[in-house]
């Protein structure tokens, strides 16, 4: 292996962590959604898919992406508002494959309608100006783009982590999440908790699309890849555990990186071997509650 | 006299309604089809391309242009009347849908000539089935294999370009341009390691130094983990061997990391649609071959007939690389049946091997031993902001005039001769 250095494997280092932000980033809104709601929600992929093309037809009536960023969670927020108001609440006691199953073929209807409106050809999205090049980190140069994304997934994990924690609609959640039938009888709306719940996740799923845009352009199917992503990271974190979540999307991040400096053609499959081995070593995840999923 | 009349009358009413009726039967029979074949029934030309998918829109783009050629043999007169139609069909980009729908074409619609794939390993697939059949097939997707004598038959044309020629001719531009010492980024499957071979063959000749050769997946979306290993053994070009969207995510990501201030990027091809899809920030200075740019109408009087007949029938739109190889790759076959007068295979394959043909690019022909397109290899720059046009994205900055000794020779591919 000639060219070595320390540098290239703190620099290599430094990639994988850059890069488990993203799968991070990518796994939140799934994380919360079924820890909160036990529903699996296979249409994740697709709500990030949705909030990459939201950036971009803001983009194209004049918005900057400063705009977007406010606006596409709003936007897919709303939406997944909907989806969870008219879609989900009806199956919700059912058992998991009932939401499971349909969220699966909600994600290949708005795929085929994002191919019908928008096309099969992918678009361009370029980085914003600001944020273009790369900068020395000391160890190499890296994209200030990525920086961003990692600043901006610290800044989602510690406004969720103060929500759920700090307010008391937050407490209001997390004990829905425990016995919903408790707070129910003590007169709490369960049903709209659930569907802000729902609401936030699919905001955090769009926002993640629109800041993967500039790192991959948009396609309608780009939340394929991701979705098998997020699902790995929110299993080896264990299901519902957002801090789980954290740790495991750092791991896999890291582990994508060194595999890919030493077998890059390994890298893929390096994401499933972890997960086998934690699976099997820890079956609920590093912090999952066992038989959420009974 | 009034009587006789209406005998008559009556008995033309029974024979109209006899006729009427016979001819309604034999409409509905499946003699029908035998009886128009006898006479004077169309020459089908099945084309299983991947309409769904991630090249749906390439796809599209060979469909268009195939109907051109169609369209210009019909209005030829066709074969002694006899005229041409497109039989199209979806093969998902899949090896096995492609080898149905192939077996299809031949057996329910009796196509003449099978054209068609964009892929390499769907094209083997459709030349498995060709081969057996007796249907000559052009294959209009890159692909070394299909040359060589194990896949190849006498039924299989390759108008396409070959990787090894592509990778080849790109190779020969760059490494006298931009320096000795090469790195890969190389999607892991059949088409990147025909691409690698390619630019290492070539690049014997100007004593290329390999630094690494990076595999990735197919499918990867981030190349972030790859690329500061690449960056930090310093090479002077950077070859990357892939296609599609991971071509467009990798050149993308390139540019991110600054990795054009370093090192010259090279594509064996730049896709028009990718370029398009990817925007011009990605692909900035980036060089790469293509088959075909529309671009080159300026110098080449069939390239502008072409382009004009194109954009007529589609409002005004420009072919696509990947889309005018499906109009070669039909007229190819459809003049080879005029010269031969018949559809007979054996006559069509002579005609076809004896064609000299300029149809949209500038002179080619078929090699004999492998029915290779000998033809020009363009090496395109993409253009550096987004013009007025938006279809005029590529520069030709180099053209390597067709010339077999480019290709792998017959005996490389195993063949007699």
């Amino acid at each position: 292996m000639a060219g070595l250095s320390f540098d290239l494997i703190a620099l290599q280092l430094f990639a994988g962590l850059a890069l488990g932000a993203i799968y991070v980033l990518f796994a939140i809104g799934l994380s919360l959604i079924f820890g909160m709601l036990t529903v699996v929600n296979f249409a994740h992929g697709a709500f990030y898919m949705v909030g990459a093309y939201v950036g971009l037809y803001i983009l194209s009536l004049g918005g900057n992406f400063w705009v977007c960023l406010i606006l596409v969670p709003i936007a897919v927020g709303l939406f997944g508002l909907a989806v969870e108001r008219v879609l989900i609440r009806p199956l919700y006691g059912r058992g998991i494959d009932y939401p499971l199953l349909l969220t699966f073929g909600l994600s290949y209807v708005m795929v085929e309608l994002v191919r019908i409106v928008f096309g099969k050809t992918g678009f361009p999205f370029d980085t914003p100006e600001v944020l273009q090049g790369a900068v020395n980190i000391g160890v190499g140069y890296f994209p200030l783009y990525r920086l961003f994304v990692i600043g901006a997934t610290a800044a989602v994990l510690l406004s969720l982590w103060l929500f759920l924690e700090k307010t008391s609609f937050g407490l209001i959640i997390r004990a829905g999440a425990r016995d919903p039938q408790i707070v129910r009888v003590l007169g709490v709306n369960v049903a709209r908790v659930w569907l802000i719940v729902f609401g936030i996740g699919t905001a955090i799923a769009g926002f993640a699309g629109l800041l993967a845009a500039p790192l991959q352009g948009l396609i309608p199917e780009m939340g394929g890849t991701i979705l098998a992503e997020a699902f790995v990271v929110t299993v080896v974190g264990g299901m519902g555990s957002i801090g789980g979540a954290v740790l495991a999307g750092l791991l896999v991040g890291v582990v994508v990186s060194m595999t890919s400096l030493f077998a890059p053609e390994m890298a893929k499959v390096s994401i499933f071997a972890l997960m086998a081995v934690v699976l099997i070593v820890r079956p609920q995840g590093f912090f999952g509650r066992a038989g959420l999923m009974s | 006299m009034t009587k006789k009349i209406t005998k008559s009358g009556s008995i033309s009413r029974r024979r109209l309604l006899t006729t009427v009726s016979a001819g309604a039967a034999l409409a509905a029979s499946p003699f029908r089809v035998n009886l128009l074949q006898a006479q004077e029934a169309t020459i089908k030309v099945g084309f299983p391309v991947p309409l769904t998918g991630p090249y749906g829109a390439e796809a599209q783009d060979q469909v268009r242009a195939a109907e051109v050629a169609i369209a210009e043999f019909n209005e030829g007169g066709g074969l002694n009347g006899r005229k041409a139609e497109l039989v199209v069909r979806d093969d998902k980009l899949n090896p096995g849908e492609a080898a149905t729908r192939t077996l299809e074409l031949i057996e329910k619609e009796k196509v003449s000539f099978v054209v068609g794939s964009l892929s390499a390993a769907v094209q083997l697939a459709i030349n498995n089935v060709t081969k057996q059949r007796g249907i000559i097939f052009n294959s209009i997707s890159q692909s070394d294999t299909i040359n060589e004598a194990s896949d190849f038959s006498k039924y299989t044309f390759h108008e396409a370009l070959a990787p090894h020629l592509t990778a080849g001719a790109v190779g020969r531009y760059a490494f006298s341009k931009f320096g000795k010492k090469v790195a890969f980024l190389t999607a892991d499957y059949a088409y990147g390691h025909e691409m690698v071979r390619g630019f290492q063959e070539a690049g014997k000749a100007f004593n290329v130094e390999t630094l690494i050769d990076v595999r990735h997946p197919v499918g990867t979306t981030d190349f972030s983990t790859l690329l500061p290993r690449i960056q930090a053994l310093k090479p002077d070009i950077l070859c990357i061997n892939n296609f599609g969207r991971d071509q467009q995510i990798a050149l993308k990501q390139a540019t991110d990391f600054g990795l054009k201030k370093s090192m010259k990027l090279i594509a064996p091809i730049l896709l028009f649609t990718g370029r398009v899809a990817a925007g011009a920030q990605a692909f900035e200075g980036v060089a790469g071959g293509t088959s075909y740019y529309w671009g080159i109408e300026d110098k080449i009087a069939s390239a502008k007939a072409f382009n004009d007949r194109f954009r007529k029938a589609n409002g005004g739109k420009v072919p696509s690389d990947y889309g005018a190889l499906g109009y070669s790759g039909v007229k190819t076959l459809l003049m080879g049946a005029k010269a031969a007068n018949s559809l007979d295979a054996d006559k069509v394959i002579a005609a076809v091997e004896a064609l000299k043909y300029d149809y949209y690019k500038g002179p080619q022909y078929y090699r004999k031993c492998d029915h290779q397109s000998v033809q020009s290899v363009l090496i395109i720059e993409s253009k550096p902001t987004d013009p007025k046009n938006e279809a005029d994205v590529f520069n030709v900055i180099s053209t390597e005039a067709a010339n077999e000794a480019n290709l792998r020779t017959c005996e490389a591919l195993g063949h007699k001769s």
